[in-house]
C-alpha cells in the first residue's frame, strides 16, 4: 500500500498547483512540494527493507483477462530512481520558484512538472510492463509540454516536436517489443519477464525484438544516432532541463536497459549494439561538447557522452561494468543536475547563456563559481570528488573486456579520448564563464542568486564530495541494491575506494586531465577546424526530412485522390480483378463435374439476342435513345431466361420492372443531353475495354465454376415446410412473405426510403428544361394522342384486376405482392402518360408518400401481431375456411404482410415517376413540399 | 448450358463495367443496370439451372432451388429503386452543376480538371 501511495501522491499533486494559483508564488511552490516531499519521506520508510534485498511489491486487478493489473515493484533499482526523482524533484521545485519570472505562469509549470513526476515514478515502479509503456509515454507527452513551455518562441514549439516525434517513435518501438515479450514468455509481469531469460534468449524472434527495445532505449535516452534531439530540447526553462533531460527522463531508457539488464542482456547480439552505440555516443558527445558557445548547449551534449558512457557499460555484459553503469548513474545525476541549476542562476542574473559573452563572472558571483568549480571537475573526473570515482572504474573496465576481438585496445584509447574531451570542456565551462576576461555585452550587472535559488545546487554539490570521499559511507548500500536488482542477486566483489595505487586507469585519468588541458589551451585552432567543416542543423534537417516526407505522401495522396470518379472505379475493379482472379489461376478449380445441360434452339437464340443488344448497347451509348431500346431488349431477354429456368416469378417480377425502368430512363433522358459527347482518348478506351473485359471473364469464370458444381442448398427445409408452416404453394413468395419476412421488410423499407429520396430530390430543383430534342427538333404540341387515351382508359380496369388476381394467387401460384404492385403501378403510369399529370391528379388525388407509409405500416403490424400471440415477429398463421359458392379458402396473415409489400411497391413507383413526370409538364403546379 | 449462361454473364459484366467506366451519368445509369442484370443472373445461377422445375409445390418433380430465387426477386426491385435514386439524382447533379460529368466537372482540353459550374 506503501507502494500505491508513493505513485498516488504525486499524482494528486498535479492538480494541486492550479487550485492554489491565486495564492502567492511561495505558497504555490511550498504547497506543489508537500505531496513528492510526503512520497520522499515514505519512500525512505522503505530503505531497510529494499536494502535487505526485499523486492516489495504491490498489485490490484484491473482486466485480468487482458494480462493489466495496476501492478507495482520496488527493489534496489526502482529505489534508486524514485530517489532520484523525487529528491532532484523537490530541489527542482524550490529552484523553480526562483528561476521562473512573473510573467511565467508558475502553477501551468508544476502542473506539468508534477505530471511528469508521476510519469517517471510510474516507470520505475511498474511491474507490468504495458502498464510501464503507458507511464513511459506519459513521460514523451510531459516533456513535450515542458519543453514547450514557453510556447511563443519558435525554437521551443519546434523542439518539442522533435522530442515529441523521436522518442515517441521509439516509444512505438518499445511497445512492439514488450508485446513480443508479452507473447513469448505469456505474461505481461515483469516478474516473469525476468525470470524467463532462457525462452527469451533462444526464441527466433529474439534478434527483433531486441533491437526494436533498444530503438525505444536509444531514442529516449539520446543515444548515437538519436541523439540530436537532446540539445534542442534546451529551448525549456532550465528546471526542465536540469530535472528530465539530465538528470530523470533521458535516463528512462538506461532504466530500462538495466531493469531488462537479466532478460535481454546475456547476448553477443546485446553486447554489440549497446556497446558500439554507447561508445559512438560518447565521443561524438564530448567532441561536440567543447564547440557549444551555449552553456546549456555544452551541457546537454555532455550529457549525451556521458548517457553513452553509462550504455557502454551496459553492453559490456559483465557484472562488475554493470555495477559501475549504476555508479554513474548516481554521480552523473548529482554534478549535471547541479551545473544545469548553476546554468541557469548564470542565465537569470546575467541574462545570456553565451560563453563569447559571460567572461570573468569570478568577481560578481563567487560563490556559484565555487559551486561550478567543484560540479565540473566532478564531470571532468579530478579526485576527491564522485566523477572520478565511477570514471576511473570505468576506464578499468574498458581494459577489462574483449569486445572487438583482436581491436579491443581500442575501446579503452577511445574511452581515454573522451575523457581528454570531457576535462577539456569541463575546462571551457569554468574558465570561459568565470575568468577569461571581462563580461562583454550583457544587459545586466551580473550578481549572486537569492540564497534559496542556489540551496538545490548546494546540496547537490555538496553530495558530490561526500560521495567523492566517502563513497562507502554514502552510497555503498545503496548501489549494492541497486546492482543486485540488475544483477539479479549476486554482485560481484567490487571497491569504491579513492585510491587504488598506481595502475593503468591512473595512468589513463592522467593523461585525460593533462590531455585535456593541453587541448584546451589550443582550442583555438581545434575551434578553426570545427568551424571549417560544414556544419548540420540537426533542427532543420529534422524539419526538411519531415517536410519532404508530408511531400511525397501528398504526391502520392494526390496521385491517388484526384477526385476523378473514374479512377476510383478503376482502382476498385482493379483490386476486384486481382483478388478474384488469382484463385482462376489454377484452371482446375474451374469445373466443378456436374453434367452440363444441353443447349436447345430457343435458349441458343435467346443468348444470341441477349448477347448481340448487350454489344448495341455498348456500341450505340452515346446515342442515349437508341441505347436505351437495346438495353431493354437485354431486360427482356433476362426474364426469358428466368422463365426458361424455373423462375416464373423472377420473369414476372423482371418484366415489369423493365416496363418501369424504360419509362423511368425516358423521363429522365428529357433532363439529360440525349447524346454522349465523345471526350474519352483512345488510350482511356483500350484501358476500360481492357479492365471490363478483364472483369468480365473473371466473373464469367466464377459463374461457371458455381453452376457446373454439385451442391446442398439449406431449401429443402422450404420446400418441405412452406405448405404446412407457410400455407402456401409458391415457395418463393413463402419464402419473401413467412420465413425470410424480416429480410422483406427491410427490403420495403429500402424501396420506400429511395422514393422518398428522390422526392426531396426533386423539389426545388433549378430546372434545366430544354424546348428541343438534341437535335434542335421542337417537342411535339400533340401532349396527349388520342388513340394511347382511349386504349388505356379502357386498359385500366383489366389491369388493375389482372393484379388483384396476381396479388391474391401469389400465395399458391406465381405472382404476390411485389409483381402485382408492379403491375398496378404500370397501369396507373399508362395514364399519366396517357392523359398527363394535372388529369391523373384531378382524378385520383393520392399522396404516394401516405400510400408507402401505410404499406409500411400495414406490414409491421402484421408482424407485431403475432405478438399478441405470443409468437416471434412474423410468424405467420393461416386457416382454411369453407364458404359458400366460394368453396375453399384460405386466410394467411401473410396475405396482410403482402398487402403491405404491394401498397409499398405501389407507392415507392408511382412517387418516383410522378414526381420525375411532374417536372416535364409546361405548365407545372406550383411545387408544394408535402413532407 | 451452363458455360452458355455463364459467357452471357461474363458479357454482361464486361459491358456494365465499360458504362460504369464511362465519365456521364447515364451510360453510368445503364451501365450499373446491365451489371444488375449480370449481378441477378449469378446469384439466380448460384441455385443451378433447372428446366420444367418451378418451385410451387405440387407442379413438378425437381424442384429449383427456391432461395436465390427469393433473394434475386427483392434484388431487381431494389435495382429499380437504385437506378431511379441515381437517374435522378444525375439529373439534380445537372441541373445544380451545369453538367452531367460523374466529377461534376468536366475535364478541361490539356487534361486538367476545372470547376464548371451553373
Amino acid at each position: 500500500m506503501t507502494l500505491l501511495w508513493i505513485l498516488l501522491l504525486p499524482l494528486c499533486g498535479i492538480s494541486l498547483p492550479m487550485l492554489t494559483a491565486k495564492w502567492s508564488r511561495s505558497a504555490c511552490a511550498l504547497l506543489t512540494a508537500l505531496p513528492p516531499a510526503l512520497a520522499f519521506i515514505l519512500l525512505l520508510s522503505q530503505t531497510s527493507a529494499v536494502f535487505a534485498g526485499e523486492t516489495l511489491r504491490f498489485s490490484l486487478a484491473w482486466v485480468p483477462v487482458l494480462g493489466l493489473d495496476v501492478a507495482l515493484r520496488l527493489d534496489g533499482l526502482a529505489y534508486l530512481f524514485s530517489l532520484l526523482i523525487l529528491g532532484i524533484g523537490l530541489l527542482i521545485i524550490l529552484y523553480a520558484r526562483f528561476y521562473l519570472s512573473a510573467a511565467d505562469s508558475m502553477p501551468r509549470f508544476y502542473t506539468f512538472l508534477m505530471f511528469f513526476m508521476t510519469a517517471m515514478l510510474g516507470i520505475v515502479l511498474s511491474n507490468n510492463v504495458l502498464q510501464l509503456w503507458l507511464f513511459w509515454e506519459l513521460t514523451s507527452i510531459s516533456s513535450f509540454l515542458l519543453i514547450s513551455f514557453w510556447w511563443h518562441k519558435s525554437e521551443a514549439r519546434r523542439g518539442a516536436r522533435m522530442a515529441l516525434t523521436i522518442t515517441g517513435a521509439g516509444g512505438l518501438c518499445l511497445l512492439a517489443a514488450l508485446l513480443l515479450i508479452g507473447r513469448i514468455v505469456g505474461s505481461y509481469d515483469l516478474d516473469v519477464i525476468l525470470a524467463s531469460a532462457d525462452i527469451l534468449l533462444a526464441h527466433s524472434w529474439y534478434p527483433i525484438l531486441l533491437v526494436l527495445f533498444l530503438l525505444g532505449c536509444f531514442t529516449k535516452s539520446a543515444q548515437f544516432p538519436f541523439h540530436f534531439w537532446l540539445p534542442n530540447a534546451m529551448a525549456a526553462p532550465t528546471p526542465v532541463s536540469a530535472y528530465l533531460h539530465s538528470a530523470t527522463m533521458v535516463k528512462a531508457g538506461i532504466f530500462l536497459m538495466a531493469r531488462f539488464y537479466p532478460a535481454l542482456a546475456g547476448s553477443d547480439l546485446w553486447i554489440i549494439l549497446v556497446s558500439l552505440t554507447g561508445l559512438a555516443t560518447l565521443l561524438v558527445g564530448a567532441y561536440l561538447a567543447l564547440f557549444k558557445h551555449d552553456l546549456k548547449g555544452l551541457l546537454a551534449y555532455s550529457t549525451i557522452s556521458h548517457l553513452g558512457l553509462i550504455t557502454l557499460l551496459l553492453g559490456m555484459g559483465t557484472e562488475l561494468a554493470a555495477v559501475v553503469a549504476i555508479f554513474h548513474i548516481i554521480n552523473h545525476a548529482t554534478f549535471k543536475a547541479s551545473l544545469f541549476m548553476a546554468a541557469g542562476i548564470i542565465d537569470h542574473e546575467t541574462g545570456s547563456r553565451d560563453m563569447r559573452k559571460l567572461n570573468g563572472l569570478w568577481a560578481y558571483m563567487p560563490i556559484t563559481g565555487t559551486l561550478v568549480m567543484i560540479a565540473a571537475a566532478s564531470m571532468a573526473g579530478i579526485p576527491l570528488l564522485n566523477g572520478f570515482l565511477s570514471k576511473e572504474m570505468f576506464l578499468a573496465e574498458t581494459l577489462d573486456q574483449h569486445l572487438l576481438g583482436a581491436l579491443s585496445w581500442l575501446i579503452p584509447l577511445l574511452a581515454t579520448i573522451a575523457a581528454v574531451f570531457s576535462v577539456a570542456y569541463s575546462l571551457r565551462l569554468i574558465h570561459d564563464v568565470f575568468f577569461n576576461g571581462e563580461p562583454r555585452g550583457l544587459t545586466k550587472t551580473p550578481h549572486e542568486p537569492p540564497h534559496l535559488m542556489r540551496l538545490p545546487v548546494e546540496i547537490l554539490v555538496v553530495l558530490c564530495i561526500v560521495i567523492g570521499l566517502f563513497p562507502v559511507w554514502a552510497v555503498g548500500a545503496l548501489l549494492q541494491s541497486a546492482a543486485g536488482a540488475v544483477l539479479g542477486g549476486e554482485v560481484p566483489a567490487y571497491s569504491l575506494a579513492l585510491w587504488h595505487g598506481v595502475n593503468l586507469p591512473l595512468f589513463m585519468s592522467v593523461v585525460a586531465i593533462s590531455g585535456g588541458l593541453l587541448i584546451y589551451s589550443y582550442r583555438k585552432r581545434l575551434f578553426d577546424f570545427q568551424n571549417s567543416l560544414p556544419g548540420l542543423d540537426a533542427l532543420n534537417s529534422f524539419e526538411l526530412a519531415i517536410k519532404t516526407v508530408n511531400r511525397y505522401c501528398r504526391y502520392f495522396y494526390e496521385w491517388l485522390d484526384n477526385g476523378s470518379l473514374q479512377r476510383y472505379m478503376v482502382f476498385l475493379l482493379s483490386a476486384v480483378v486481382v483478388l478474384a482472379g488469382l484463385p482462376l489461376l489454377d484452371v482446375s478449380v474451374l469445373a466443378g463435374g456436374r453434367e452440363e445441360l444441353p443447349i436447345d434452339a430457343v435458349n441458343a437464340t435467346g443468348a444470341a439476342l441477349l448477347l448481340i443488344s448487350a454489344l448495341a448497347t455498348v456500341i450505340w451509348h452515346r446515342k442515349r435513345v437508341v441505347a436505351l431500346l437495346m438495353i431493354s431488349v437485354v431486360g427482356l431477354m433476362v426474364s426469358i431466361a428466368f422463365t426458361r429456368f424455373s423462375a416464373p416469378d423472377l420473369a414476372l417480377t423482371q418484366l415489369s420492372v423493365e416496363v418501369v425502368t424504360v419509362i423511368l430512363l425516358m423521363l429522365a433522358l428529357f433532363f439529360l443531353p440525349h447524346k454522349t459527347p465523345s471526350q474519352s482518348e483512345p488510350s482511356r478506351v483500350i484501358r476500360d475495354i481492357s479492365l471490363a473485359g478483364l472483369v468480365g471473364i473473371v466473373i464469367g469464370s466464377w459463374a461457371y465454376a458455381v453452376m457446373t458444381r454439385p451442391f446442398t442448398s439449406i431449401s429443402d427445409f422450404f420446400l418441405a415446410n412452406a405448405k404446412t408452416g407457410g400455407g402456401g404453394t409458391n415457395v418463393v413468395n413463402v419464402i419473401l412473405v413467412d420465413f425470410r419476412g424480416f429480410d422483406t421488410f427491410g427490403e420495403i423499407a429500402v424501396l420506400g426510403i429511395a422514393a422518398l429520396g428522390i422526392f426531396k430530390l426533386l423539389t426545388r430543383i433549378p430546372l434545366f428544361k430544354p424546348s428541343s430534342d438534341g437535335d434542335g427538333r421542337p417537342w411535339s404540341r400533340e401532349r396527349h394522342p388520342l388513340l394511347l387515351a382511349t386504349v388505356s382508359q379502357s386498359l385500366l380496369p383489366l389491369a388493375l384486376m389482372v393484379s388483384v388476381y396476381i396479388f391474391f394467387r401469389g400465395h399458391n401460384l406465381p405472382g404476390g405482392g411485389f409483381i402485382a404492385g408492379l403491375i398496378t403501378s404500370v397501369a396507373l403510369i399508362l395514364q399519366y402518360i396517357a392523359h398527363g399529370v394535372d388529369w391523373v391528379k384531378s382524378r385520383m388525388d393520392i399522396e404516394y408518400q401516405r400510400v408507402i407509409a401505410i404499406g409500411l405500416l400495414i406490414a409491421l403490424v402484421t408482424g407485431v401481431a403475432s405478438f399478441a400471440f405470443g409468437r416471434p415477429f412474423l410468424t405467420s398463421w393461416f386457416d382454411y375456411f369453407h364458404l359458400p359458392i366460394l368453396g375453399e379458402l384460405e386466410l394467411a396473415s401473410a396475405i396482410a404482410f403482402d398487402l403491405g409489400v404491394y401498397l409499398t411497391v405501389v407507392g415507392a413507383t408511382l412517387l418516383i415517376l410522378s414526381s420525375l413526370g411532374k417536372m416535364t409538364t409546361l405548365h407545372r403546379p406550383v411545387h408544394k413540399e408535402t413532407i | 448450358m451452363e458455360t452458355l449462361l455463364a459467357c452471357c454473364i461474363g458479357f454482361l459484366t464486361a459491358c456494365g463495367v465499360f458504362l460504369m467506366l464511362r465519365g456521364r451519368t447515364f451510360p453510368v445509369a445503364m451501365g450499373l443496370t446491365m451489371l444488375s442484370y449480370a449481378v441477378n443472373l449469378f446469384l439466380f445461377s448460384s441455385g443451378r439451372l433447372n428446366l420444367q422445375g418451378a418451385a410451387v409445390l405440387g407442379m413438378s418433380e425437381n424442384y429449383a432451388d427456391p432461395l436465390p430465387q427469393a433473394l434475386v426477386l427483392t434484388a431487381i426491385v431494389i435495382g429499380f429503386a437504385m437506378t431511379a435514386f441515381l437517374v435522378i439524382l444525375a439529373i439534380r447533379a445537372r441541373s445544380d452543376l451545369g453538367n452531367d460529368h460523374v466529377d461534376g466537372k468536366l475535364p478541361d482540353s490539356d487534361g486538367r480538371r476545372k470547376e464548371n459550374g451553373a
